[in-house]
Order: C-alpha cells, then sequence, then structure tokens
C-alpha cells in the first residue's frame, strides 16, 4: 500500500471498493474448474513445433505432445515415452520399445510407425535432427509398440539427439500428420501430451487454452526438468498473451494470472516488493549472448580482427546495458554455457582482457584503414538494440568507423543472408542472442559451425579443423574424450576463428503469484507438477 | 438522394482498389521475409527457400498480386501465413472488441463533451468556462497510456472496482462486458471528449451571438430551449464531422488503449502481422479499414442533411 494513503483515504477506499458488490457488479459465480492462467513470453501464433523454431511453439508442443527421451534438471537424459531400450554391442543398433498406456488424444493406442514417422520428419529439419540422419542406415517398426534405429558408424548422440530439450525438439506425432511434408504446417493437434489443445478456445494474439488430457499416463518418477511423471493438477491452463509489460505486472499484482513467465528486467524491482508475488530463476542456463561479424569481407575476413573483437568487448558493460541487476547475469566467456559440463575456460584471456591498445594494436595488423563498419541494429528487441549500441561505442573506442543502421527484426533476419560486401547492401556485425540449452554443445550450438559459406550459419565462418573437432565431438561416446576435445574447440575458436564474441550470459527470472508451487527448473516453461493453493 | 448514396458507393471501389495496390506493393517490396521468422534462426538457407516455395512467395509479384485479387473477389481475404487460419476468421474474432471500444468511447465521449461545450459556451468567460476549457487542454496533453496506467492503478489494482486487462465479449453477459470496457473506454475517451468539447464550445459562441438568438431570447425562451433547440442543432454540423473524424481514426487508432489494456482488437492484430511480415493479414485489415472509413465518411455527409435542411444531395 502506498506510504501516502492514510488510515481515513483506506477506510474511504475500502468501502469503495465494496461499492460494485453492492450494485452487483462482482465477477460472476466461480467456477468449480481449476485454471492455471499463464502469461508467456509470446503470442503463439503457430502450432507444428517442427515446423518453426519459435521457442512459445515448442512450449505449446510440451503441452500437447510427448517426446521418446527428455532431459531432467541435471540436463541428463531419461526416457519418456520409452519403456525400455537397448543399444547392440557394436553401438550401431538401437531398439526402442514404448511404455504403456499411450495413447493420442483422439483415443488411438500410439504406435512405433507413428514414432518412425515423426523422428523422420523432425530429421528434416533440425540440425541435431539431420545430423542424426546423416548417421543413420534404416529407422523401422518391428512391431506395434517397438522400432530400431540402425546406423552406419557410431554416433554418440543418439539419446541427446531424441531428448533434445529445445527447438526443434523431436515430439511424436500420430503418423497420419506426421506425414506432412517437414516444410508445411500438419492441419490438426493431435498429440498424447498431458495436456488437449482447446482449438475452439483459440484467439492468436489474445487466448491459448489447454484441458487436461485425463487419459494420460504419468510416468511414476519424480517430475525434474522435461523428464519424469507429468502430473498435471489443474483442469484447465489458459496462456493469456499480455504484450504490455506493465499490464502484465498489474495483472500478476491483482490475481488475474498466476505466472508470468518473463517478467521485464526493469518490472523486477517492482515485482520484489509485492507481497503476493515470488520470483525465482528457473533456467539455470540462461541466454549467451552473440555478436556476430561477417568472417566473409573485410576487415572481419581476417583472424587478428576478430580477436580484436575479443579484446575490445567488456561483458560486464554489455550486461549493465541490457539487463542491468547483477543478479541476473555473470561475465562468461565460455562458449558451451557456464554451469554445463561443457564449460571451458580454455583461450578465453582475450575475452577477459578488455584491453583496447591490443585491439588497436591487431587491427592494425588486419590491415584495417578506417573502412566503414556497418552495424545492423534490431531497435524493436531491446536486449539487441541496447547491445548494438554498446558495440559501436567500444568499436569507435578501438577507432573503427562505424554505421549502425536501424531496423526491425524482420527486416535484419532477412538482410544478414545478403553475402555481398556491406558496401552493396552486406553488413559486417550483428547481434543476436540463443538460449542456453541452444548451446551447451558443439553440434546444438549452430553459431560455432566452420562450414563456411555452404553450411554455416549466417556470418559464414570456415575452418576445417573447427569441423574436424566438432565431427569427432558426435561420434565419441566417452564423456572424458568428449570433454577434451570440447577444450581443444574452445582453444581454436578463441585463438582463430572467433565465430562470434559473446557478450555475457543472463538469466531471465519468472514471477508467480505466491501460493503456487512446483514450478519445475528447467530452460522450458512446464505446467505440469504445479498446485496451486486454495487460500 | 439514393443517386448521390449509390454514387459515393461506388466511389469506394477505385479507393479500395489504389489501396489495396499500394499496400500490397508497400508490403513486398519492404525488406523482410515470413519465410524466414517461420524457419528461424538456425535454418538453412534452402529450407528457407523450401518454405518461401510452399506459401507461394517465390512467384512473380503480379502472379502473386492477381492470386490475391482474385480470392478477394470471390470474398477470400486469405490464410494468415503463420497461424494457417483464415483471414475473415482472424478479423472476425477482433472485430467486436474494437467495435465496442470505438462505439462506446463515442458514445462516452458525446455524453461528456458537447454539454460541457455547451456549458463552456454558455458561461464563456467565467470559471465553469476556465476549468472546463483547462480539462480540454489537460485531456489532450496526457497521453492516454498514462491515464490508462494511473486509473489501472486506482481502480483496479487499489479500488479491485474493475480488472486490470482483458475484454469480456457481451455474449459473457452486460456486466462482465461492462466491467472489462469501462477503463479502455474513458481512458481512450478524454482526449475526445476533449476534442468535442473545444469544437462544440468554439461552434456555440459563433452561433449564439447570431441575430435569431437574440430574437429568440428577446421572445423569452427560456435557456434550455435556446440552447438546446435553437443554438446547439444550428452548431451540430463541425461538431458532427469531428465525432466522425473520430469514429474513423478510433477504428484504427486503438491500438496503444488495446496493448494497455490488453484488448484483442484488430490494432494489435495489424501490429502483430506488420513486425511477422503477415501480409494476408495486413492487406484484409487494411481493405476493412478503408472500406470502413469511406462508410463512416458517408454517414457523416449525409447526418448534415438531417442537421440542416438547406443542405441537399
Amino acid at each position: 500500500m502506498p506510504r501516502f494513503l492514510t488510515a481515513t483515504r483506506r477506510a474511504a477506499l475500502a468501502a469503495l471498493a465494496a461499492a460494485p458488490m453492492a450494485l452487483g457488479l462482482g465477477i460472476g459465480p466461480a467456477s468449480a474448474e481449476s485454471v492455471l492462467r499463464i502469461v508467456p513470453h509470446a503470442d503463439l501464433k503457430n502450432l507444428d513445433p517442427i515446423w518453426t523454431t519459435a521457442y512459445i511453439t515448442r512450449n505449446h508442443g510440451y503441452m500437447v505432445y510427448d517426446t521418446l527421451f527428455a532431459q531432467d534438471e541435471e540436463l541428463n537424459v531419461h526416457p519418456q515415452m520409452v519403456g525400455e531400450h537397448s543399444v547392440s554391442d557394436d553401438g550401431l543398433v538401437y531398439t526402442f520399445t514404448l511404455r504403456d498406456g499411450l495413447k493420442w488424444h483422439d483415443g488411438d493406442p500410439v504406435k512405433a510407425e507413428d514414432c518412425v514417422a515423426s523422428i523422420l520428419r523432425w530429421g528434416k529439419r533440425d540440425g541435431m535432427g539431420q545430423k542424426l540422419m546423416d548417421f543413420t542406415r534404416e529407422l523401422k517398426a518391428v512391431d506395434d509398440k517397438t522400432f530400431t534405429l540402425t546406423l552406419n558408424e557410431p554416433y554418440g548422440l543418439v539419446l541427446d539427439s531424441l531428448g533434445k530439450i529445445s527447438s526443434n525438439t523431436p515430439f511424436m506425432m500420430k503418423k497420419e500428420y506426421a506425414d506432412t511434408d517437414a516444410f508445411e504446417q500438419v492441419s490438426e493437434v493431435v498429440g498424447s501430451g498431458p495436456f488437449r489443445f482447446v482449438k475452439e478456445e483459440w484467439v492468436p494474439g489474445s487466448k491459448v487454452v489447454y484441458a487436461r488430457n485425463e487419459d494420460y499416463v504419468p510416468r511414476s518418477e519424480a517430475a525434474s526438468g522435461a523428464a519424469g511423471g507429468k502430473v498435471v493438477h489443474f483442469d484447465r491452463v489458459e496462456w493469456i498473451y499480455i504484450p504490455d509489460p506493465a499490464t502484465a505486472m498489474n495483472a500478476l499484482i491483482n490475481g488475474e494470472v498466476d505466472l508470468w513467465e518473463t517478467p521485464a528486467v526493469d518490472m523486477v524491482p517492482l515485482l520484489e516488493q509485492s507481497e503476493d508475488v515470488e520470483l525465482a530463476v528457473i533456467d539455470p542456463l540462461g541466454t549467451q549472448g552473440w555478436l556476430r561479424p561477417n568472417h566473409l569481407h573485410p576487415p572481419f575476413d581476417n583472424p587478428k580482427a576478430r580477436q580484436a573483437l575479443l579484446y575490445a568487448v567488456n561483458q560486464t558493460v554489455y550486461l549493465q546495458a541490457i539487463v542491468g541487476d547483477p543478479k541476473l547475469y555473470k561475465e562468461c566467456a565460455a562458449y558451451f554455457i557456464c554451469g554445463t559440463p561443457n564449460e571451458s575456460d580454455v583461450g578465453v584471456g582475450p575475452l577477459q582482457s578488455h584491453d583496447q591498445e591490443m585491439a588497436r594494436k591487431l587491427l592494425a595488423e588486419a590491415g584495417y584503414k578506417g573502412e566503414k563498419i556497418i552495424l545492423m541494429q534490431s531497435t524493436d528487441i531491446p536486449v539487441l538494440n541496447n547491445a548494438a549500441l554498446v558495440t559501436a561505442q567500444v568499436l569507435r573506442d578501438v577507432g573503427m568507423d562505424v554505421e549502425v543502421q536501424a531496423m526491425d527484426w524482420s527486416t535484419l533476419t532477412s538482410r544478414r543472408a545478403e553475402k555481398k560486401s556491406p558496401a552493396d547492401g552486406g553488413w559486417n556485425i550483428f547481434h543476436t542472442y540463443a538460449t542456453g540449452a541452444d548451446a551447451t554443445s558443439p553440434i546444438a550450438n549452430i553459431g560455432v559451425s566452420g562450414g563456411g559459406v555452404e553450411k554455416a550459419w549466417f556470418g559464414w565462418p570456415t575452418d576445417e579443423k573447427t569441423e574436424m573437432l566438432r565431427d569427432q565431438f558426435a561420434r565419441e561416446a566417452d564423456p572424458m574424450k568428449k570433454k577434451a576435445i570440447i577444450d581443444e574447440l574452445q582453444g581454436r575458436l578463441f585463438d582463430h576463428l572467433v565465430p562470434y564474441v559473446n557478450y555475457g550470459q543472463w538469466f531471465q527470472p519468472v514471477a508467480w503469484r505466491k501460493g503456487l508451487e512446483g514450478v519445475l527448473v528447467s530452460p522450458v516453461p512446464f505446467f505440469w507438477n504445479i498446485t496451486k493453493d486454495a487460500g | 438522394m439514393y443517386a448521390y448514396i449509390a454514387r459515393r458507393l461506388l466511389a469506394t471501389l477505385p479507393v479500395m482498389a489504389v489501396v489495396g495496390i499500394a499496400v500490397f506493393m508497400l508490403l513486398h517490396l519492404t525488406p523482410g521475409d515470413p519465410a524466414v521468422v517461420i524457419a528461424g534462426d538456425y535454418a538453412r538457407p534452402e529450407d528457407i527457400d523450401k518454405i518461401r516455395e510452399r506459401l507461394g512467395l517465390n512467384e512473380p509479384l503480379h502472379v502473386q498480386f492477381f492470386s490475391w485479387v482474385g480470392a478477394v473477389l470471390s470474398g477470400d481475404l486469405g490464410t494468415s501465413i503463420f497461424s494457417n487460419l483464415p483471414v475473415a476468421k482472424l478479423i472476425g474474432q477482433r472485430l467486436e472488441p474494437t467495435l465496442a471500444l470505438a462505439i462506446a468511447t463515442i458514445i462516452f465521449a458525446i455524453l461528456v463533451a458537447v454539454p460541457m461545450g455547451v456549458i463552456a459556451a454558455w458561461k464563456a468567460g467565467t470559471l465553469t468556462d476556465r476549468v472546463i476549457m483547462v480539462f480540454a487542454v489537460l485531456g489532450f496533453s496526457v497521453p492516454v497510456f498514462v491515464i490508462g496506467y494511473a486509473m489501472m492503478w486506482l481502480f483496479s489494482i487499489t479500488l479491485g472496482w474493475f480488472p486490470v486487462q482483458g475484454y469480456k465479449p457481451i455474449g459473457d453477459g452486460f456486466w462482465p462486458f461492462l466491467r472489462s470496457i469501462t477503463l479502455p473506454t474513458v481512458a481512450l475517451g478524454i482526449i475526445y471528449v476533449a476534442l468535442i468539447a473545444r469544437i462544440t464550445r468554439a461552434s456555440m459562441l459563433e452561433v449564439l451571438t447570431e441575430d435569431y438568438m437574440r430574437t429568440a431570447r428577446a421572445k423569452g425562451l427560456d435557456n434550455n430551449a435556446l440552447l438546446i433547440r435553437h443554438a446547439l442543432r444550428n452548431a451540430s454540423v463541425p461538431i458532427v464531422t469531428i465525432i466522425g473524424i473520430g469514429i474513423a481514426l478510433l477504428i484504427g487508432g486503438v491500438v496503444v488503449t488495446e496493448s494497455v489494456f490488453n484488448i484483442p482488437g484488430l490494432g494489435r492484430l495489424t501490429i502483430d502481422a506488420v513486425l511477422r511480415r503477415d501480409y494476408p493479414i495486413i492487406q484484409g485489415v487494411i481493405l476493412i479499414f478503408s472500406g470502413a472509413y469511406v462508410i463512416v465518411n458517408l454517414a457523416i455527409d449525409l447526418s448534415y442533411t438531417v442537421l440542416d435542411p438547406r443542405i441537399r444531395y
């Protein structure tokens, strides 16, 4: 309650507050249905989590579909729809048997042929799926509950791929829908997950409704991350999209919604003052910022110019500009996310040195002579907008001539595909970010690919040794050897390739009403396991 | 009169055709590609190309244009690239909140502003007039979102009278509908109250100094009859004009209010579609808007004949 409200004024306000009830303006009779109301991070625009990589569609996928394997909160992979699985002694044949009780939302049983069709469709769209398919000789259903995956040669990431937690997650779909072309949306949402999608109540831009799937049989293990028993405690879950952060905050404080997935960081101090709201970081991996140089054109086609960026960047300056609250960020130079088994400190010295003199020296050695640097600034995404402004200043401080070109994200995503020289409509630098779950390994982290114009991500870094090390990592099954490959790869990335400059790691808090229990720790928000105190 | 209406309705066709061509060209020549948004950050160029092909975006521009025009002429506004839902359905879902907000705002503004303007003119130069005009200046000056947040704090968070956000269709009951629409209506309506009150005052002041008003006063007419039957009726043409312009602006200009109070209306649908380059939605909504503007303007023109018998078409 604000301090300037005296007792008399409060009494008057309380009387006023009662007035609508006296006038019969109260809300209608309470429904017996239990409803969990969520403010999601984005509007659900499309429903096919294989067709698009949008995180909101991935989250929708977790509501209605299920996965063969799933990662727990420590990122270990566990069976989910699979009951039993085995690997042949030569590591080439994986046999999977579905657990009992799996049913599609239309009542039909989940069959092995559905899973085969789903994996094949996912394998056409997802990076890890494509890699798995490269190693796959045959994928076939043996009977209604069993299917086998036969490899050409041993591949160390089979279960990691099938249990991939983030986009594109290999969700299982009924064969008639999974047979849809991977570049077209499925026509209907028929999953086997813990919730059913209520299409009649879907209002894009406003509301998405899910009803509990009464036929769902949860695993017996406790829920952890995406793994374990998905026990649903509500009849309905409603996603209410509120684009304005101040309105979302007020709706949460007023009890109109139960949980806000991504509170704006400048709202966090206000939320912390509310007696009715709790805040917590549920994604321990957070988000990693990427400053992406274009490797095709001067000056960043020269490794020394890219290394100059490492010396020039000070993560703390970026993190203060985009997050502000030190509780919600940390300096982390590692390419594969701090706090994961793949975290490494090999080669991180330049990024931690903040040595502008060295940056200037390296730029001179790279032959930079004051040419204009085109920096694309996405003005409609606050994090990227602020990061671009910091980079512009950082580059000017080390003697570069920077032209900041403002545009919206949609325009930037088209422009960044241009391979032309910056003077002809191309570009030198843009910023983006990756959620930690998408950057924890050399295969999942598409930003470290050195595949050049044919295979690498926008910016097109080219380095055969990097690609060789990534390939070795994919084939290796021994965790110790994998770690050694990570160290060598990260050394190569810092010393030579510099595919992108990591401008820091930050953490998005989630806010919910007190009385809500069981919110799971995970990079993805899940709405099973949650209970609400009736009081 | 009927011939005039028919002519005006026919004139909407070339207007909408020009709007359609301009919007289509503008959208397709603007940088940005829905296929890139759909495919996501990690997509390969060949994947993006396949999506573009499935969406028909690889076709030459004139083929895409005539395909769209053909569909529109047969009553099909197309399908959203992202949600795969018919544009007509999406507009239908959003039409009620926008219309409800626009109509409620105009009713609120007229009910408050016209008496304010009449009183201000009647009491011109007095404290009452000055208070009303200060309110009008404030109404113009304070942004809608500031008024919205202030009202939200007082009436929702502190008093608990109204919900912070959301829209309840009238089909869910009149009281829930009224509760959901009250704060946005008042927040959005204040600027229109200010606008209409000022125009009403100015028009009334002009009329009140006319000779026939002095004659009516000399005949002993009471103030109510004088102000309402004689002065207001004669001052009403500019007032109705500004109300009409207000309606037209409201239909497309409620984006801020819809965002602050989380009302799923046409304004937000359009902004979301623009940011994602969902061409069929943008084209459909703008066609509807342009049609609505033409019809509102026609209605205003026709109302002049009722308010002023000297005007004939």
